[in-house]
């Protein structure tokens, strides 16, 4: 059962989005989400959902999956529709009734900031989707190795993320184990209130934290009679290599910005 | 030390801290190149304590260990010689660090600073060597016991090195991947004459090594060939270890009376022996 788990998001196809260097990939997302700061007019907004559509059709992702990113952020959509909704200040009132008072303004404002939610979901949503963990730790350590001047631990939090990643699967497969042993002594998970689950949530974590620090000496023991010593005149095996088509997704997210920008300056 | 020495421990002795009793005391051990040298002892008895002195993963306390003519005691030589002596340990989950078999093969190298365009064919030809190519690309989690522990073997043999310590790295395994792991090992002992040290309670592991070094109590109590070795099957279970199972028969044949060879390790060896001394007669 737990040998076939996904790790995160990851949806594993082939695509010339997935296929994109991680790095490039990181940085367009960060435009990505800059050029939905820009946009302030409906066309604009029409513009940017055209994007995220063409980008996960050319991603092969089902869009029902991206709708279900969306999940989570009910509540605070919700809230963020309904605060700004009543609370912004404007002139032309389209409804009034008792102390509620709904104005073009307050509308416009509410439907604007609920989208601006939606699509920075969608456009991050996108990058996990298609881009390995393990990928996504490498591009975060090339891309924050300059800060290692500053002592940023840039190599560490990348090892640090490859070595959970590594861990997922063996700790799960070993709560399963230590709940079956547990469970075939009497051990009750399932029933009673929410103290006295959480209570029998012990005699399963403490011997999942006693392995995992020995795992973690065993590992830390392997590690150094491998010469690991540090980030410090370490090659790497998995070399990310900019191709041409790293070059059209900038060129695209470059005209996406562009075209934003334009349109902010001609329609407003 | 001349050139064929690959391992020389000198009266070595190491201490834990806060412990009374050293778990090892005044050991010396030569170790040849080429040699496929099995430690045997119970748990406890130090040799997992000597397998980590010969990594320089522990410093001798006392007395000196010099690994293909680097002392441990020495910082500097510290890297020098885990290339050279690579070492596998028991637990097969806990020495695998890449998410995908090929990138933990090449851990190491990458922890040498071996340029990408040389590493891929070392990690390639490691992979070949321990039957794993097929695995590859697979997550160190859908392998085998057996299989995670050739692909830690595949992760030492890359770095090329001289020595291949493994300590107690088929305790964990079930009898198919021992043998899996031990017939790996002894063809690489074999093709590549790499020097083999081999830690391990399982005696009939240790009738394959070409010596016996039997640790009790930190101290090495007897030395040599298995054929040497197992004949004192009252000493050896005097030191809670068990002997092969033949050559315990032939002990107690012996005992009855029988002239039997006394270095009698495998069921072929006690076939022979048996038709020797009782031929079968041609019916009449």
């Amino acid at each position: 059962m737990l040998n076939n788990i996904t790790m995160g998001q990851y949806y594993p196809v082939d695509s010339p989005v997935h296929r994109l260097d991680p790095r490039v990939k990181l940085i367009l997302t960060i435009a990505f989400i800059v050029a939905v700061f820009l946009v302030h007019t409906i066309w604009g907004y029409l513009l940017i959902a055209g994007f995220v559509y063409a980008v996960s059709r050319l991603a092969r992702l089902p869009l029902k999956m991206l709708i279900r990113g969306l999940r989570p952020l009910r509540m605070i959509l919700l809230l963020t529709f309904l605060l700004n909704l009543f609370f912004t200040a404007g002139d032309t009132v389209l409804l009034s009734f008792w102390v509620i008072r709904i104005t073009r303004e307050a509308l416009r404002q509410a439907v604007f900031y609920s989208l601006r939610l939606v699509f920075l979901v969608l456009g991050t949503s996108i990058l996990t989707l298609t881009t390995s963990p393990v990928a996504l730790s490498d591009a975060l350590e090339i891309l924050l190795s300059p800060l290692k001047k500053i002592h940023f631990p840039a190599h560490e939090l990348a090892m640090m993320m490859t070595i959970a990643l590594r861990f997922i699967p063996t700790l799960l497969d070993e709560t399963d184990k230590i709940m079956k042993a547990q469970m075939a002594r009497g051990a009750d998970f399932e029933s009673g209130n929410l103290i006295s689950r959480a209570k029998s949530m012990i005699p399963l974590l403490v011997p999942l934290f006693v392995s995992a620090f020995r795992r973690a000496g065993d590992l830390a023991m392997a590690m150094e009679s491998r010469c690991y010593h540090g980030g410090e005149g370490r090659t790497r095996f998995r070399v990310l290599k900019l191709t041409r088509q790293d070059a059209l997704a900038c060129g695209c997210m470059a005209l996406l910005i562009g075209l934003i920008v334009l349109e902010g300056i001609l329609l407003r | 030390m001349d050139q064929q020495t690959r391992i020389q421990a000198d009266q070595v002795s190491y201490t834990y801290e806060e412990a009374a009793a050293p778990a090892l005391s005044k050991a010396s051990v030569t170790i040849r190149e080429g040699e496929f040298v099995a430690v045997l002892g119970h748990n406890g008895s130090g040799k997992s304590t000597l397998a980590k002195l010969l990594n320089a993963l522990y410093v001798p306390t006392e007395g000196k260990i010099l690994v293909c003519g680097f002392d441990t005691a020495q910082d500097s030589h510290v890297w020098e010689i885990r290339r050279r002596a690579g070492m596998i340990f028991q637990n097969p989950d806990n020495q695998i660090v890449a998410t995908i078999v090929k990138e933990d093969v090449a851990f190491g190298l990458e922890n040498l600073g071996v340029p990408t365009e040389e590493m891929i064919p070392r990690v390639e030809s490691a992979l070949a060597a321990v039957h794993m190519s097929r695995f590859a690309d697979s997550a160190p989690h859908m392998l085998s016991g057996g299989q995670k522990q050739r692909v830690a073997v595949a992760g030492i043999l890359a770095m090329e090195p001289s020595v291949l310590i493994a300590d107690e790295a088929t305790a964990m395994l079930d009898p198919s991947g021992r043998r899996e792991v031990l017939d790996t090992v002894r063809a690489l002992n074999r093709q590549k004459g790499i020097t083999v040290v081999w830690i391990t309670h399982f005696m009939e592991e240790a009738a394959e090594a070409d010596r016996i070094l039997v640790i009790s109590d930190g101290q090495i109590v007897s030395e040599g060939t298995p054929r040497e070795v197992f004949p004192h099957v009252d000493r050896m279970r005097e030191l809670h270890l068990d002997v092969p199972r033949m050559t315990a028969l032939a002990a107690d044949l012996r005992r009855e009376g029988m002239p039997i060879r006394e270095d009698v390790l495998t069921v072929e060896e006690m076939v022979k022996e048996v038709e020797r001394l009782c031929p079968l007669k041609s019916a009449t």
